[in-house]
């Protein structure tokens, strides 16, 4: 098939950006759209253009690489899939597709579709851990049972890849599903209830120090995350944070 | 005589680690804190060494290409990762994991390495579960197994298919710790480019921040390679897009010894090719084979009606169809090693037996094990003369509690639903055994230079088993690392701060920028993709499934060419000091351009069939195992450790001698 591809091109953070046609042809709808942009980019480069930049890396859904806000989706159409793992059958001849970087203050742009999420590192960094050492005698794994609805909830929020598309779709730009996330998997294993209280205040603050958005309930998140990271998580984080504010030390 | 001292302590191998780990210097609290460490990669393996090096009191700076250490490749891991728990009570043990590992491995590995492999693995466990590590559970609340290719017990510890993602977040939580209390300085976005020598020792590197395109120096008292594995080098394979051998082919070209290159492991379940513009292939873990049936049609006209479109797998009778798995390997079936699996699957389709239109696919069938599993389940909900859709019903079911996300990317790809027609599979790159040439305190010929997880010439001889990869990078980077490096540190107490403003990193740092202004000055009129993917052919047709002398040297000229026209022709757009995607790209296959020749070499050096490496000119030729790899172990029980000395051609083999005093040397059979 033959595709019209209107991308934002921007050199660098200072820069202003715009948005540039591009035609491609002969795209097969078993490319996967990642494939696709391999084309147009071998294309540039054949011309002495620069490539377009976007990230990616593992190229099967997992690593949270690739963030491509394509005809206003975040990951694009179809569901519980991020960008990589979109595939051209998706779309049919003569479409035009228009492709963005995640939009939110939280996220700046580095290039072209490459944007700066270290907003969710520093988040993961006040909280997102257990605070145990490795020495080789930390009790025997087996020594606490945990029920298998708690591990298989706590999984499914672990499952969170921590790409963002939750950021982009919301239009307060909230990070509340990414942190829900992470504040669930602990909140839900009795490993992670020692440090409860201050792990959900400290994330939550330094969630906002970031600059992320409210939460209005609007569940945008919720329907473009890959991973199929539910409402849910938020609603528990917030009795957490709820709990939290009630335990005085 | 050989240079390689394996340092492997004295002793009987129940007692070497114990014994060793209690003689070995220690650098006290106080101290730790003026000794700097870099590690480079964080994935499993640099990941877990960060944190723990952190813990302990080090300095430590580590480094990733990706945005964050989350997103190295460890996360793709999909099936699970072993430990001798015996958890199941099915007669595991340390012993049996040792046992397995160097037999799977095909007695090509160090048994002093594996035996202290197998003794930590379970220590892993319960690292992983004690920071949050959500492994599948059973409904008595405890931990649940599976079991994989190669082995006789069920020792797999897993979440969903998310296993490597869920230890890597695990490890990354630890890392966050550290990070937040300082003691982790943590380089995203940065690129290795060389290693920093100084009267000897590694004591520093040269990085390029990926989005200013800076070249920076930073210096340590020792560095550790935690890069991952050199897979891309056939251009297609299941590792990520980024994924490269420039940090190890770096430090080997500054000393380091590279080991057994040609062991790589083709992974027999990935997604089959559909087209040239494919820029990576997929796995489906190997916890399938569990279920699926491996087969083709038993008759070449069927075949064709398949490869043709004209005939469906599910129209195809019983008697049809060929389980060539279970037909030669009665005892252990669909469950062989991978090598095993993967040239079986070759056979077949180079016999004309494969099933998709380029005839590179062989079925992997479902219908079975959800005829078993619904069967169980009518018993269970206590229904009577269920009928086939009931059956079918509760069956699939099951199959998608076990493998849901992996049947759902199937079908994403491939766009066919695989509950109802068997998945397609076909080989595919996925593992490199070889890698730098490291001794017992995984340290490399180079003083202070360390490398640890898949960049490693590892554990894994000449053919790995599944879930074994996640557990030597944990078991290197927790509990193995922390204590051999403090030894070697213990005598650096005392050496302060390592200054970047000397000759030695001006040198190197030069020699960086020579290179990168190159690149972008070299007006040539082909992209790096050109390069990467011809060299990707001759590696997967010469130096593939299957060598013969006649191709490996074919291969080695093909590549020296490729190389000597990538020099020329090769085009890089942009400049040096931005994020330049084609440059990172550019440097690092001109690396694999070297280390593809290398690989070559040392296939053809080594004579012998044995786990991933199949010489065609070594097979049985008569008996029970006619047509199976022949492995020599009177000539080729070494690991060949290759000095760099130019030219990949003119590098100069060094041979590990290896000794097995606790387990007998044995053919192979899975029979
Ligand atoms: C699809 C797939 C599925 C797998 N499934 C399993 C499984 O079920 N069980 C199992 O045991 N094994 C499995 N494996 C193998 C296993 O995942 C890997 O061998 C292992 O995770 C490698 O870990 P690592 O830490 O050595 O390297 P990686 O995880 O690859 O990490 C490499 C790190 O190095 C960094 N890096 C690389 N080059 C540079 C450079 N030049 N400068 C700076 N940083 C650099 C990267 O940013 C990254 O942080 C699988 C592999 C794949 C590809
Ligand atoms: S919650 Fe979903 S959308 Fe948000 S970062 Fe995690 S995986 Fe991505
Ligand atoms: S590239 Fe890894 S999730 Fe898309």
């Amino acid at each position: 098939m033959n595709l019209t591809l209107k991308i934002w091109r921007q050199k660098g953070p200072q820069d202003k950006g715009k948005m540039v046609d591009y035609k491609v042809s002969d795209i097969s709808e078993h490319m996967s759209f990642l494939e696709m942009m391999d084309v147009l980019n071998e294309q540039l480069v054949n011309s002495g253009e620069e490539p377009v930049a976007f990230d990616h890396d593992c190229r099967e859904g997992i690593c949270g690489m690739c963030s491509l806000h394509i005809n206003g989706e975040a990951h694009g159409p179809d569901r519980g899939i991020t960008t990589c793992q979109l595939h051209m059958r998706m779309f049919k001849d003569g479409d035009t597709i228009t492709i963005e970087p995640w939009r939110a203050k939280a996220f700046p742009v580095i290039k072209d579709l490459v944007v700066d999420r270290s907003a969710f590192e520093r988040i993961q960094q006040a909280g997102g851990y257990i605070s145990v050492n490795t020495s080789g005698n930390t009790q025997d794994a087996n020594s606490i049972p945990i029920s298998k609805h708690a591990a298989d909830e706590a999984m499914d929020a672990a499952a969170c890849i921590g790409c963002g598309a939750c950021v982009a779709s919301c239009k307060n730009s909230s990070a509340m599903l990414f942190v829900g996330a992470k504040v669930s998997q602990f909140a839900l294993l009795p490993q992670g209830q020692v440090e409860a209280t201050d792990r959900v205040k400290n994330m939550v603050a330094q969630m906002d120090l970031e600059g992320f958005g409210n939460c209005t309930n609007t569940g945008a998140c919720e329907v473009e995350c890959p991973k199929g990271i539910t409402l849910e998580n938020i609603a528990r984080m917030n009795r957490e944070l709820f709990k939290a504010s009630l335990i005085k030390f | 005589m050989s240079v390689l001292d394996s340092k492997v302590p004295e002793g009987p191998i129940k007692d070497k680690w114990t014994n060793y780990k209690d003689k070995i210097n220690l650098v006290n609290p106080a101290n730790k804190r003026h000794i700097d460490i870099i590690v480079v990669g964080t994935g499993l393996a640099g990941g877990s060494a960060a944190a723990t090096l952190a813990e302990l009191g080090y300095n430590v700076k580590a480094f990733a290409y990706q945005d964050s250490p989350r997103r190295a490749h460890s996360i793709a891991a999909q099936g699970g990762i072993n430990a001798a728990k015996n958890y199941m009570g099915d007669g595991d043990s340390t012993y049996r994991l040792f046992y397995d590992t160097v037999k799977g491995g095909d007695y090509r590995s160090r048994e002093a390495n594996v035996y202290r492999l197998a003794e930590v693995s379970s220590n892993i466990i319960d690292q992983c579960v004690a920071q949050g590590v959500p492994f599948a559970r059973d409904y008595g609340g405890l931990l649940d197994n599976r079991s994989f290719g190669g082995v006789l017990v069920s020792r797999t510890f897993y979440a969903k298919g998310q296993t490597g993602q869920q230890l890597l977040l695990g490890c990354y939580s630890a890392m966050n710790r550290q990070i937040a209390r300082g003691k982790i300085e943590m380089h995203n976005r940065h690129e290795m480019l060389d290693v920093v020598k100084i009267d000897g020792k590694a004591r520093g590197i040269i990085a390029r921040n990926l989005i200013t395109g800076e070249i920076e120096r930073h210096s340590a008292h020792a560095v550790v390679i935690a890069t991952g594995g050199y897979g891309n080098v056939y251009f297609l394979s299941t590792n990520a897009m980024g994924s490269n051998a420039t940090a190890a082919w770096k430090i080997h070209k500054k000393g380091a010894f590279f080991a057994n290159p040609c062991f790589t492991q083709i992974h027999p379940t990935c997604i089959p090719r559909s087209g040239d513009y494919q820029s990576k292939l997929t796995l489906m873990s190997e916890s399938l084979r569990n279920d699926g049936r491996i087969w083709v049609p038993a008759k070449l006209e069927d075949a064709k009606a398949i490869q043709e479109g004209r005939l469906k797998p599910t129209e195809l009778a019983e008697e049809d169809r060929d389980y060539y798995l279970e037909r030669r390997y009665p005892a252990f079936g669909n469950l062989v090693p991978r090598d095993v699996a993967s040239r079986a699957a070759k056979e077949r389709c180079d016999a004309g037996y494969g099933v998709n239109a380029t005839g590179e696919a062989v079925y992997l069938d479902f219908a079975a094990a959800i005829e078993r599993y619904g069967k169980v389940q009518a018993k269970i909900q206590g229904i009577s003369n269920p009928s086939k859709e009931k059956i079918t019903e509760l069956g699939e079911a099951i199959v998608e509690e076990k493998y849901g996300n992996l049947f759902q990317m199937y079908e994403k790809i491939v766009d066919e639903n695989p509950y109802k027609t068997p998945m397609m599979i076909y080989p595919a790159t996925h593992y490199t055994m070889g890698g730098v040439w490291v001794d017992y305190n995984l340290m490399t010929t180079v003083p202070g230079l360390y490398c640890i997880g898949e960049a490693n010439f590892s554990d894994h001889g000449a053919n790995r088993l599944g879930a074994s990869a996640l557990m030597q990078g944990l078991a290197d980077g927790y509990f193995v690392l922390p204590y051999t490096i403090g030894d070697y540190l213990a005598d650096d107490i005392r050496t302060g701060v390592i200054p970047t403003d000397t000759k030695e990193f001006d040198e190197v740092e030069k020699e960086v920028k020579d290179k990168i202004d190159f690149f972008i000055n070299n007006n040539g009129t082909k992209s790096v993709d050109y390069f990467h993917k011809r060299l990707g052919k001759v590696m997967w047709d010469k130096v593939g499934m299957s060598r013969n002398e006649k191709g490996l040297k074919e291969a080695m000229a093909e590549i020296k060419q490729i190389r000597e026209e990538f020099w020329k022709e090769v085009k890089v757009p942009g400049s040096a000091n931005e994020m330049n995607p084609e440059l990172e790209k550019a440097g690092r296959v001109a690396d694999f351009l070297e280390l593809g020749e290398l690989f070559a070499k040392d296939a053809l050096v080594r004579e012998e069939s044995c786990g991933g490496h199949f010489r065609e000119e070594s097979v049985e030729l008569d008996g029970e195992q006619k047509g199976e790899a022949k492995r020599n172990d009177k000539d080729f029980a070494f690991v060949s450790a290759w000095e760099y000395k130019g030219e990949p051609a003119d590098a100069v083999l060094h041979k590990e001698q290896l000794e097995f005093k606790d387990i007998e040397l044995k053919q192979r059979s899975y029979k």
